[in-house]
């Protein structure tokens, strides 16, 4: 099953690197990982989502406990939680089919960010089945030029912050 | 306090009662050399940087305090790779001070430049490069503080050369702020409990213990809960010398090279209590069938250790000298009880050792590599500081030597680095100048970092080398004997013309030879009576296998015994 952590870290040079080289050294199947700084200035979050069972789950969260540049990790797949991915998607529009693209992306609730002759770039905020569901349509019918996605990010509904859980 | 950063890292190690350095001097640490210089900070100049690096985890594993070894930056740095590797798949404190290129010239491939940080972190338990003078104090503070506390491990402090000779207002802090590393030392007594609950269960329990009993100092109250308990005990090769090797409880090494009784009782056991061990692949064997029929109990202070190989019924995450104390407590009371209980366990296991001791082929033309430790172990009195380089020899001194004392066998367990011994040798010497080193090698290990004989020869460390020369590389063209059709590739050293007398004398130190057996005693008795370090260049038969032998991936009852019934 898939988990998805919060990991909180000094917001310092090196960081990442200690964290990914872990993460390739103990082979942990890591479905995505997205880092941002935080409301405190010298924290960043990083929120990784591991495919494994429970027992590895527990060995990265072990591992990654260990580094000293880890302050907290909270699994979030255990508690009732908001996540959301972000993708920017470049699809193939003529004038004829531009008209097609702006229906499908009103039925998802993307937005248009970027048109031109032979393109468009849609933006879209949601979880990762309906990321997938809007590329699938986009792909079959229209043709996807390139596609990026931040990986997912997750935040725990109610007042306790990951830092105090 | 005004002062240079290069004079700032000396005041740190004064802090952190540092009395020795190893190292090796280049173009980047010139101006902390200078500053060794000026303040005649004690300083062993080895002929090798990874000479240093294993020096200072030899000097780190004889006195429990944290080594310390000073590069410079690009190949200086990388040559304390292998030994940065060798501490921290121990658990050996260190603390590496590289030089690195000033900061100016940082990511442009400057002379002599290498992202030692980038290299080192998967071998480290934490790593800096220091680019601001200010930053050096509270740096080395939590670096020795990281090495020390916890599990402890090698750490490498990276110095931009600017940042030697910038100045700064010196002050060393009293603390370490760290939010993101909090070693446990005292778990939850209630686990405790259960524990002991399982030992008052157990019908046939077995201690099984680890070089985190040698870590964390705890040999003594281990002793003491062995002997209340009457359980029997084996040991990881980093575990040996926690107690004494002819202790009648004790079975011998588990694993692929254990005793029968020892693998054996652990196939057996209904109980296994795993006392700061990691569960190695040399000492399962067969992961998935180890210790099957019991219930495992995993001591350690690391939690990432519990289920990372085997799964554990009980976790008791703690230093052990919480946990074996608090463990201890409980049992006293129940004493006599415990040893009723396991008796005939007691019976099963020492007939075991009884019927399948560890024996060797005894002969009275050539020397055999086990005789000449036994007549070491005699001679010594099992008082010695045992170190070994990586091979066949290493794992006959576990066999054979009959160790009394904790931190008395030095050996690179995990990472199984050849080149190990000889400078580790000299830096548990540089720490204990008074008692009595003694490094086994191969004639394969002693050539990869020979240089160091000199150092010997130049501190006068008395270092007594024993080369085991079977002129081949003994372990690898056993396992081509073995599993490969007796196709020695590149195994064989015969014909090749090293005198290790003469390498010896070359470097300054006194060399003797044994080749039959009546002058192995007197050759080894004049080599302890002579002063100074001493080469003894031991004749052994080309091809004797190492057994007991479990097959990488068999069970641990899968053995291949050999010998003769002694």
């Amino acid at each position: 099953m898939k988990h998805t952590l919060a990991v909180l870290v000094e917001n310092r040079p090196g960081v990442l690197t200690h964290i990914s080289a872990l993460i390739s050294r103990r082979a942990f199947n890591i479905e995505s990982i997205a880092a941002g700084y935080t409301e405190e200035p010298d924290t960043t979050r990083i929120t990784i989502v591991v495919e494994g069972d429970e027992i590895e789950q527990e060995q990265v969260v072990n591992q990654l406990s260990k580094l000293v540049d880890v302050i907290k990790i909270s699994d979030l797949t255990t508690v009732d939680s908001i996540q959301r991915e972000l993708v920017l998607i470049k699809v193939r529009a003529s004038l004829e089919t531009r008209s097609d693209i702006i229906n499908i992306v009103e039925i998802f609730r993307a937005r248009i960010v970027d048109v031109n002759r032979e393109t468009m770039v849609i933006e879209l905020t949601g979880n990762e089945t309906k990321i997938d569901a809007l590329c699938q349509v986009l792909e079959d019918d229209h043709g996807i030029i390139e596609i990026v996605r931040t990986g997912k990010i997750a935040l725990a509904r109610g007042p306790i912050p990951a830092k105090d859980q | 306090m005004e002062m240079t950063g290069a004079e700032a890292i000396i005041e740190s190690l004064k802090n952190e009662d540092v009395d020795v350095v190893f190292g090796y001097p280049g173009g980047a640490v010139l101006t902390l050399y200078d500053a060794l210089y000026q303040t005649n900070f004690r300083h062993i100049l080895t002929k090798h940087e990874q000479g240093a690096v294993h020096a200072a985890d030899g000097y780190a594993r004889a006195t429990g305090k944290v080594g310390v070894v000073i590069a410079t930056s690009g190949p200086g740095a990388t040559n304390l790779v292998t030994g940065i590797a060798t501490a921290y798949m121990d658990s050996i404190p260190l603390v590496a001070i590289t030089g690195q290129v000033a900061v100016p010239l940082i990511g442009r491939d400057s002379f002599q430049e290498a992202d030692i940080r980038g290299i080192t972190t998967p071998i480290t338990k934490h790593n800096y490069l220091v680019k601001k003078v200010e930053d050096l104090p509270r740096v080395l503070k939590e670096a020795f503080y990281i090495a020390r506390t916890g599990r402890p491990g090698p750490v490498v402090v990276d110095v931009a050369k600017d940042v030697f000779a910038a100045s700064l207002d010196y002050q060393y802090p009293e603390e370490v702020k760290l939010r993101g590393y909090r070693p446990v030392y005292e778990g939850k007594l209630e686990t405790i409990a259960k524990v002991f609950e399982e030992l008052k269960l157990a019908k046939k329990p077995l201690i099984f213990v680890g070089g985190g009993v040698n870590l964390s100092d705890s040999s003594a109250v281990l002793r003491t809960f062995i002997e209340q308990t009457g359980f029997p005990v084996i040991s990881t090769l980093m575990g040996l010398g926690c107690l004494s090797s002819d202790h009648p409880q004790f079975l011998g090494m588990v694993g692929m090279h254990g005793t029968y009784a020892a693998n054996m009782a652990t196939t057996e056991c209904d109980l296994l209590l795993g006392i700061g061990v990691r569960f190695d692949d040399r000492v399962t064997g067969l992961l998935s069938e180890f210790a099957s029929k019991a219930k495992v109990v995993h001591f350690d202070i690391d939690p990432a250790e519990i289920n990372k190989n085997v799964m554990a019924h009980l976790r008791v995450v703690g230093d052990m000298k919480w946990s074996l104390p608090a463990l201890s407590q409980l049992v006293e009371d129940v004493s006599g009880e415990l040893k009723d209980q396991v008796r005939s366990w007691t019976e099963t296991v020492l007939n075991w050792q009884r019927e399948n001791p560890l024996t060797y082929e005894h002969n009275t033309e050539l020397v055999m590599p086990q005789a000449v430790i036994e007549k070491v172990s005699q001679l010594t009195q099992g008082d010695a500081v045992i170190v070994t380089d990586v091979g066949q020899h290493q794992m006959w001194v576990a066999q054979y030597y009959n160790f009394k004392n904790p931190r008395s066998f030095l050996t690179s367990g995990g990472l199984g680095t050849m080149g190990y011994g000889l400078p580790a040798a000299l830096g548990a010497q540089c720490g204990l100048p008074d008692r009595t080193v003694i490094l086994f090698v191969g004639d394969g290990g002693i050539m990869m970092n020979c240089q160091e004989l000199a150092t010997a020869a130049n501190y006068d460390f008395p270092v007594k080398v024993l080369i085991f020369n079977n002129q081949s590389l003994g372990m690898v063209a056993q396992w081509q004997r073995m599993f490969y059709g007796g196709r020695y590739s590149h195994t064989s050293l015969k014909g090749q013309h090293t005198d290790f007398v003469k390498l010896a004398e070359a470097m300054g130190v006194t060399g003797l030879r044994v080749t039959k057996p009546e002058e192995l005693g007197i050759v080894l008795e004049k080599a302890l009576a002579t002063p100074g370090p001493v080469v003894v260049d031991i004749c052994i038969p080309e091809t004797v296998d190492l057994l007991p032998m479990v097959p990488a991936g068999a069970r641990l009852d899968q053995m291949i015994l050999g010998g003769t019934k002694g």
